[in-house]
């Protein structure tokens, strides 16, 4: 069992990394805006430029 | 340009298709014939404006949007010389200083108000547009907030081009100051995300070590295992306590400076005296451990306070709008040449002279120089059709231009004006406020007293009987005693109920208003734009017997076709697909429109217009029925004769009259109270069935009739929507503002609706019962609870081990009953 005394440090790394990802995401605005991405990524750029080349073709 | 409030109607099913404009889905005129190919297929389009929008569209490849889009576009608006020229104003050096934040070299922000936004597609429309103008660096819009924030180069964009390009795909954007307010707020949420990120992440941690240490409690467990994870909890547990948990001990703080005691001040001694003696058991390796208590304790509370400010902020964020409600822009006629030019509406002055075109806002309170228009005062005022106007009459700021250009001279600005006066009697209002009786905080307050009281006593008594037992049955009672499920009682119960009422599309703003809920005993409403729709209907035509019904219809609809006003647009919806041309059509002080059709000059307008222009007379029996009669009517005259008489009344919500009645049968008194006439309100609470109906109210004498209901210990619910009802609003125990109202009321009501149905005010207070029934019982249970607890404790019968499993389990239970207000 004192396999423990590796693993709980590992898992607080990982605590670590991830307290450190939630405060980048806080801080660089990701939740600032929870219903607008939901939509957002069904309408992404790429379907209209490929409607252009569609066109291009005809 | 349409500055009144838009509503867009749903998308049409394909059988319906065909009449509707394929952009904004409006029926199609019958004498109009454009139409537009779009994905392979002829669209038609209502208007002129429509088909530029969606050529536009087209254009720029952005046909995409008419594919996934879910909603109706706005109805478009041509980009007149007008808008151009206003838009122009922005590039201006002193207007740009306001709006525009500098960042380095030529590169600037901007934040922009979107109107006209109805559904996702729209925003990534106004991105793509945005993104494609030469010199834009970034573009980002915002769902929720309706907001967009553009980087660009200024050296290669003017701000005017931005606004026009969004103009020119049938938006309306202006750009707007972010307040220092809203800056703060922004701060605050993001304090408040990192603090419940923090909370939540350390605290699973703590709870899965907990889980070892409960397990090892039952099978065994090495000792020095079991102090290595207590050690690792406290550890753990220390960021929670010493910042998450953060504002409830500043709060507790402050309110102790104060001398008053809120539910902080238990929560705050839970948490650390929890924390407290769980350090000392792990130092002392005796005793035991509540540090799961703690950290779920502090991330349940803190997740139900992010909530409710979170439902706040979001309304809140319409506060800018209300700069819209004047404009920023005026047409400043020069006092030598008579030229207009824009200026910025700030920069007006006393005495000087505007031109004010139909479909502009008014800018500055001030009186009428020159020409007669009909002005839009219902904002305002609560008077649903516009005023007739003619020179020497006063004009207010923020009503709206209908028929006709204006010179008006200015004769109050700024503080000066009646919305200043508004305003400033909303935060009068709010400063009354009746002090709200937070049932929890008193509960809380003394129950905690009370617990200090016995801890001191049974640990003095111990100390006398047994010094070696005095701390652990002490602390046991401290610990039996933490009014953890009594504080979790009510904010489990209200974040449940918030975010299953954000699911029903109620906003609650404060949460304070579901326990002021059941006991209003008054339902106020106001009459226009909340019990009616607030647009006027064509409900009678009487004709003379000469006439055919239809003859005089298209008749009207000619000439009406010619005029902006309400009335107009109510009448032409209603005329059929018979189309008569008229020309030569004018507008005549007074209230009426002349015109020719098929060389036959014809008159409508007010009964003095008819009877003074066209020397028309009319039946003695329509001239009673106008005398007594709660509509508006308009006669229609040819040369001498009057010819029909059409009779517009506001029409009255689907469900009004359900909802009134839903509210009597609950038991509160249902009163109505309007700034309109009182014969229209007479009728509209005939129809509803509500007693009490009070007319011609301002906004004053509505907030002293709520203020003398109040007197006589009624308890009142306003429900309304306009700029003059935001007064009552602010002023009443609690209240509702519907879908479609002004900003200024929205901003100071309780709960907003956000989807424009009157049943849904019965739905509040069905929401507002369950949610009271479910904070009682829980409030109930903990008090059980801790009573029965105290004295076992006192006793020296419970073991803390045993005192800190019914902590949990208690206040487990109180949230699993919280829970069950979501479904």
């Amino acid at each position: 069992m004192e396999i423990i005394y590796l693993l709980i440090p590992i898992s607080l790394l990982l605590l670590g990394l991830i307290v450190w990802i939630l405060l980048w995401a806080v801080r660089s605005g990701q939740y600032d805006d929870m219903e607008g991405p939901a939509h957002r990524i069904l309408m992404d750029e790429d379907q209209v430029v490929e409607r252009d080349d569609e066109q291009a073709k005809k | 340009m349409e500055s009144t409030v838009a509503k867009y109607p749903e998308l049409p099913d394909a059988a319906a298709l065909d009449a509707c404009c394929f952009h904004c889905g409006l029926p199609l005129p019958a004498d109009l014939d454009l139409s537009l190919t779009i994905d392979g297929a002829e669209r038609s389009m209502c208007c002129q404006g429509c088909l530029a929008v969606a050529q536009a569209i087209i254009a720029a490849g952005h046909e995409n949007f008419y594919r996934v889009r879910t909603e109706s576009a706005p109805t478009g608006q041509l980009l007149v010389p007008e808008f151009i020229r206003d838009s122009e104003i922005y590039d201006t050096a002193a207007i740009q200083g306001q709006y525009l934040h500098q960042l380095d070299g030529d590169s600037c922000e901007v934040s922009l108000i979107l109107e006209g936004i109805t559904c996702a597609a729209c925003i990534w429309l106004i991105e793509q547009t945005i993104a494609s103008l030469p010199g834009v660096e970034q573009v980002r819009v915002n769902y929720a907030s309706q907001r967009a924030l553009v980087r660009w180069n200024r050296a290669r964009l003017k701000l005017s081009e931005i606004l026009q390009s969004i103009h020119r795909i049938g938006y309306r954007a202006l750009p707007y100051n972010p307040q220092q307010q809203q800056e703060s707020h922004h701060r605050q949420r993001r304090q408040q995300q990192r603090r419940l990120a923090v909370a939540g992440v350390f605290g699973m941690q703590v709870m899965m070590l907990s889980i070892s240490l409960y397990a090892g409690a039952w099978s065994g467990m090495e000792a020095s295992f079991m102090q290595f994870f207590r050690w690792l909890s406290l550890g753990l547990t220390l960021p929670v306590v010493g910042y998450a948990a953060l504002p409830f001990f500043t709060s507790a703080w402050r309110d102790l400076q104060q001398r008053r005691i809120s539910m902080d001040l238990p929560v705050s001694i839970a948490i650390l005296v929890a924390f407290a003696s769980s350090c000392l058991a792990t130092v002392s390796g005796q005793g035991e451990v509540y540090f799961d208590s703690v950290v779920m304790f502090v991330f349940f509370l803190s997740a139900s306070r992010y909530f409710e400010s979170m439902a706040r902020q979001r309304c809140a964020a319409s506060v800018e709008r209300l700069v819209q409600a004047l404009p920023l822009t005026a047409l400043r006629l020069d006092a030598v040449t008579g030229e207009a030019s824009a200026v910025a509406a700030s920069a007006l002055l006393p005495g000087e002279c505007v031109l004010i075109r139909p479909g502009d806002t008014v800018p500055a309170d001030g009186v009428i120089r020159s020409g007669f228009s009909a002005l839009d005062e219902s904002l305002l005022s609560g008077e649903a059709n516009p005023l007739d106007k003619v020179p020497g009459d006063r004009l207010l700021g923020g009503s709206i231009n209908v028929t006709n250009p204006l010179q008006m001279e200015v004769t109050a600005i700024g503080a000066d004006t009646v919305m200043a006066e508004i305003q400033r009697s909303i935060e009068r209002a709010q400063a009354d406020k009746p002090p709200l009786a937070r049932l929890a905080d008193r509960v809380a307050a003394r129950f905690i007293g009370l617990v200090l009281l016995i801890v001191v006593a049974v640990a003095a008594y111990w100390w006398l009987r047994d010094s070696a037992q005095w701390f652990e049955t002490a602390l046991a009672v401290l610990i039996v005693s933490c009014p953890c499920a009594l504080s979790l009682a009510t904010p489990t119960a209200i974040s449940a109920s918030l975010g299953k009422m954000q699911l029903l599309g109620l906003l609650v703003k404060r949460a304070s208003a579901l326990e002021t809920l059941h006991r209003v005993t008054h339902v106020v409403f106001d009459k226009t734009g909340t019990l009616t729709r607030g647009a006027p209907v064509l409900e009678q035509i009487r004709c003379m017997p000469s006439f055919a019904v239809d003859e005089c219809l298209a008749i009207a609809a000619a000439l009406e076709r010619h005029s902006a006003h309400p009335l107009a647009r109510a009448l032409v919806s209603k005329a059929d697909a018979r189309q008569l041309v008229a020309s030569e059509v004018s507008s005549v002080a007074g209230g009426g429109l002349q015109g020719t059709i098929d060389a036959r000059q014809y008159r409508i307008g007010s009964v003095e217009f008819v009877t003074r222009e066209a020397g028309a007379t009319l039946p003695p029996e329509w001239l009673d029925d106008l005398d007594g009669d709660a509509q508006t009517s308009v006669v229609l005259a040819e040369e001498g004769r009057a010819m029909a008489m059409f009779s517009f009344a506001d029409e009255l919500r689907d469900d009004a009259v359900d909802t009134v009645a839903a509210l009597q049968a609950r038991g509160k008194t249902v009163v109505l109270m309007t700034g309109d006439r009182l014969a229209v309100a007479r009728q509209v609470a005939r129809q509803c069935g509500i007693d009490d109906c009070r007319a011609e109210m301002t906004p004053q004498a509505k907030i002293a009739a709520v203020r003398a209901l109040q007197a006589a210990s009624a308890v009142v619910l306003m429900v309304g929507d306009g700029i003059n009802d935001a007064p009552v609003l602010a002023g009443a125990d609690t209240s509702i503002a519907m879908a479609g109202a002004s900003s200024l009321a929205k901003v100071n009501a309780d709960i907003v609706l956000m989807s424009d149905h009157l049943a849904s005010v019965g739905e509040v207070f069905d929401m507002a019962a369950r949610t009271r029934r479910i904070t009682r019982q829980n409030m109930g249970w903990a008090l059980l609870y801790n009573f029965g607890a105290i004295p076992a404790a006192a006793m020296g019968l419970v073991a803390p081990w045993l005192a800190a499993l019914g902590m949990s389990l208690s206040s487990l239970l109180v949230v699993v009953n919280a829970l069950r207000l979501t479904r």
